[in-house]
């Protein structure tokens, strides 16, 4: 039975971002950061923020708001980043703020519905509802997709 | 079994067999007659034969055991060495090469190598008039204490050398018990225990038959040795189920006696004479007084030495931020220890750098092997000096650096040295030359190819370069020598059309000085015509850690390489001229653009307020250069190089970052970006 259980469980981190809640998979996240300092990387898309120093490894950092498309704000106590750690490199995503973590039931899952806010769809993989609140589920691949030679100049 | 946790050591030690057996091959064909220098090919041979054989490569170990005949024919005097007979063997070799390089590429390491197995067949029955005594089928055991067994003339001349050098020769006699089970791996035991103390030469019976336990309770091994009787004997009972061990000194006189015992006994051919897998070495002259330095280096693989590196530079980073608060705080006692962490991690940081240090050696043992073939391609006869081979660099340009390497010596070779014919009517030796040599100066690492062929053609470079648009006639007559051959070094210097007519040199030039300034370095060529040609590439030591230049760019740091760099300037707005909307500026007599890298880097969008006084940066690419110009100048520091991740490629004119002492992270210009 608890194996079943499990299975059907699946722990997400929740973030903040323009008063939404989304949730990415704990097992691609390295660690959660306050902000630190910055250093911008010229002629790089507008939401690459620059690189930061992660204990020694520079990792660039984005701005998800920005990834998004949605109106910038300042950074301020709440902010943090997100570091990610994909197959081919790990990337700092910068959040309105994080401070959850819980259980998703797979069954909460559903596909997206044709219109969420203002995000993009194709950086969405799902919604998912627990107890009144929504969950958007990143497609992260696609959020982090590596910029083209063409957009950088 | 599965091999497969021991494939990577295994290629490991078969490349350095191949190398050495390629290294005293060509050593060998020098000196024909140095049975020493057999005996080493022999025994990287006869390692090789077992390694592969374990391994299950039994193409490998069968070509081996054929060359292995070969040169225990040569070493035996039953062989003359000659040029054909290095030739096959060089062949093998090299199919060796193939073979391992396919395993290492994932493949099964078979070739068909029959002709080369039947051609050193031949050589080996062929040409030997005597046939060899083989070793007798059942092994027979010599039982007696006394000097009764032979030695032939090789093992001979070793043991009166050893004589001379004060060391003893035993002869130990080891019985093992009648319930003995693993009889090999007591053998095993005991040979290891004989290799730690000296060097074997000799044992009765073969290695081999001890192996495939193809004995009864004794065996005897001959060796040389500094340690007494007693010693021996106690370390080798300690090895658990040996009955008993007798060790014997060999005398001068017990070993004349025994070679006329044996010259007697010539004539009887049940004795065995010939063990033709005696593990001889030939070592003690490189170090004497010592016993052999066996384990005593441990393969660590690369990535564990960067994740070293990685752990270390945060260590100092935090280093430098101990500094500043303790110099802040003025208290005594933190002072004093962090002085004594920086100066334990200013070793530390040598020790490091030093363990990623390997000698070029690495790189240029190929090329022996190399120039001989393709000189006998070329019909040219060209002799390669190597210079300075143990001269160490970071292991991370040793990598980079073997491919410009080659392609210059392919140059040096193919356009450089004349045909003998050629060198004769020149009034030089038939014999070219062709120098490589390796020196530190510095921070740097310099490699020079020199050679005494035939130049690089004034006239002739000149043409080519006007016919294919690199420079203007006009500027042509004003080039100096040195500019003139450096010329062939430039991308679209070399085309299609056959270059060793026009230029005598320079075919795909430009991209060794590509390779080599991607490393941070710099190549340049003095060449004189009918003299010959020096081609200099000068690197840094490693390329983890460089020199750069800090500036300051809108508030933030940015490292410019010093090896880019020509010098600094402060230049007034009146030095600035207009030229084609292209701000330029003179400097030494050149004109030269100026780029102001905010702009470059489009860090403001207000439109700059030019001052009066400019900092500017002269950097350049090959021989162009330009100025850039900077907000202020920081300082010169020595920074450890990091990459910007995956996530980041092709940024522009960014080479990568550095992570500063207060922790920020700040990016490397590429200057060659900035210049077209």
């Amino acid at each position: 039975m608890t194996e079943i259980a499990q299975q059907e469980l699946t722990k997400v981190i929740i973030f903040e971002l323009m008063d939404k809640e989304y949730a990415i998979e704990i097992d691609v996240v390295q660690g959660i950061e306050r902000v630190m300092s910055i250093t911008r990387v010229p002629k790089t898309p507008s939401y690459v923020k620059g690189v930061i120093n992660l204990r020694g490894v520079v990792t660039p950092t984005i701005d998800l708001r920005e990834r998004f498309l949605l109106e910038p704000k300042e950074m301020d106590d709440r902010t943090r980043i997100i570091i990610v750690s994909l197959e081919d490199y790990d990337v700092g995503l910068i959040v309105d703020g994080a401070n959850d973590v819980i259980d998703l039931p797979l069954s909460a899952i559903e596909p997206q519905p044709q219109v969420v806010g203002s995000v993009a769809s194709e950086f969405i993989s799902g919604v998912a509802k627990v107890e009144e609140r929504l969950f958007v589920l990143l497609e992260l691949t696609k959020v982090l997709e590596p910029i083209k030679r063409a957009e950088v100049t | 079994m599965d091999t497969n946790q021991y494939l990577e050591m295994f290629l490991d030690e078969s490349r350095e067999h191949l190398q050495s057996c390629n290294q005293y091959l060509l050593e060998l064909e020098n000196n024909p007659d140095d049975l020493t220098i057999v005996n080493e090919i022999f025994r990287a041979a006869h390692t090789l034969k077992g390694m592969s054989a374990t391994m299950g490569y039994t193409d490998i170990a069968d070509l081996t055991h054929v060359m292995e005949n070969v040169l225990d024919a040569i070493r035996n005097a039953k062989l003359q060495v000659t040029a054909e007979m290095l030739d096959v063997v060089f062949e093998a070799v090299s199919d060796l090469e193939e073979m391992v390089q396919d395993i290492e590429a994932g493949g099964t390491g078979k070739k068909d190598v029959t002709a080369l197995v039947q051609q050193l067949t031949r050589i080996e029955s062929g040409e030997s008039i005597i046939s060899r005594s083989e070793v007798a089928a059942t092994s027979i055991v010599e039982k007696s204490e006394a000097t009764t067994l032979h030695y032939d003339e090789f093992e001979t001349t070793v043991i009166t050398q050893s004589f001379d050098q004060g060391y003893h020769v035993f002869e130990v006699h080891v019985t093992l018990r009648e319930d003995c089970l693993l009889k090999a791996a007591r053998v095993f035991m005991v040979f290891e225990i004989l290799e730690n103390s000296g060097d074997i030469i000799k044992s009765v019976p073969s290695v081999e038959k001890l192996e495939e336990e193809a004995f009864d309770q004794e065996f005897t091994v001959v060796m040389i040795t500094n340690e007494e009787t007693e010693e021996l004997q106690s370390k080798i009972m300690k090895v658990s189920e040996v009955d008993s061990v007798h060790v014997t000194e060999i005398s001068k006189q017990s070993l004349e006696d025994g070679k006329r015992h044996q010259e007697e006994e010539i004539a009887r051919p049940t004795i065995e004479t010939k063990q033709p897998s005696t593990v001889a070495k030939q070592n003690e002259k490189k170090r004497p007084n010592q016993t052999p330095a066996t384990n005593r280096t441990i393969r660590v693989n690369i990535e564990r030495l960067d994740v070293l590196m990685n752990l270390f530079e945060e260590l100092v980073i935090d280093r430098g931020r101990l500094q500043s608060i303790s110099t802040e705080l003025h208290h005594p006692e933190l002072t004093e220890t962090v002085e004594r962490i920086t100066r334990v991690s200013g070793d530390l940081q040598n020790i490091i750098l030093n363990m990623r240090m390997i000698p070029v050696e690495t790189v240029f043992n190929r090329f022996p092997t190399m120039v001989r073939q393709l000189a006998r391609e070329l019909n040219k006869k060209v002799k390669l000096e190597i210079i300075g081979a143990e001269t160490e660099l970071d292991r991370t340009v040793i990598d980079e650096i073997g491919d410009p390497l080659v392609h210059l010596i392919r140059n040096a070779l193919d356009h450089g040295i004349e045909s003998p014919e050629e060198r004769v009517a020149n009034g030089k030796p038939e014999e070219g030359i062709v120098k490589l040599s390796a020196y530190h100066s510095g921070n740097n690492v310099f490699i020079e190819l020199e050679d005494d062929g035939a130049g690089v053609n004034r006239e002739r470079v000149l043409a080519k370069a006007v016919t294919n648009g690199i420079i203007t006639e006009e500027d042509a007559a004003t080039l100096s020598d040195k500019q003139v051959a450096e010329l062939i070094l430039a991308s679209g210097f070399s085309t299609a059309e056959k270059v060793s007519d026009v230029s005598g040199r320079g075919v795909g030039l430009d991209v060794v000085r590509n390779t080599i300034e991607s490393l941070g370095g710099h190549i340049t060529i003095e060449s004189t015509e009918g003299q010959g040609s020096l081609f200099q590439v000068q690197l840094p030591l490693t390329l983890s850690i460089i020199s750069v230049m800090l500036v300051e760019l809108d508030n933030e740091v940015y490292a410019i390489p010093l090896s880019s760099i020509i010098e600094t300037a402060i230049i007034h707005q009146s030095d600035v001229m207009n030229a084609h909307s292209q701000r330029v500026i003179d400097f030494r007599g050149n004109i030269i653009p100026l780029l102001d890298l905010k702009e470059v880097f489009e860090l403001t969008e207000e439109q700059a307020v030019d001052e009066d006084y400019q900092s500017v940066v002269i950097i350049r690419k090959g021989d162009k250069l330009a100025a850039l110009k900077v907000d202020s100048f920081i300082g010169q520091q020595e920074i450890v190089l990091k990459g910007l991740g995956n996530y980041l490629t092709n940024v522009f004119a960014i080479s990568g970052a550095t992570i500063l002492g207060d922790g920020k992270v700040a990016l490397i210009v590429d200057c060659n970006a900035l210049i077209k």
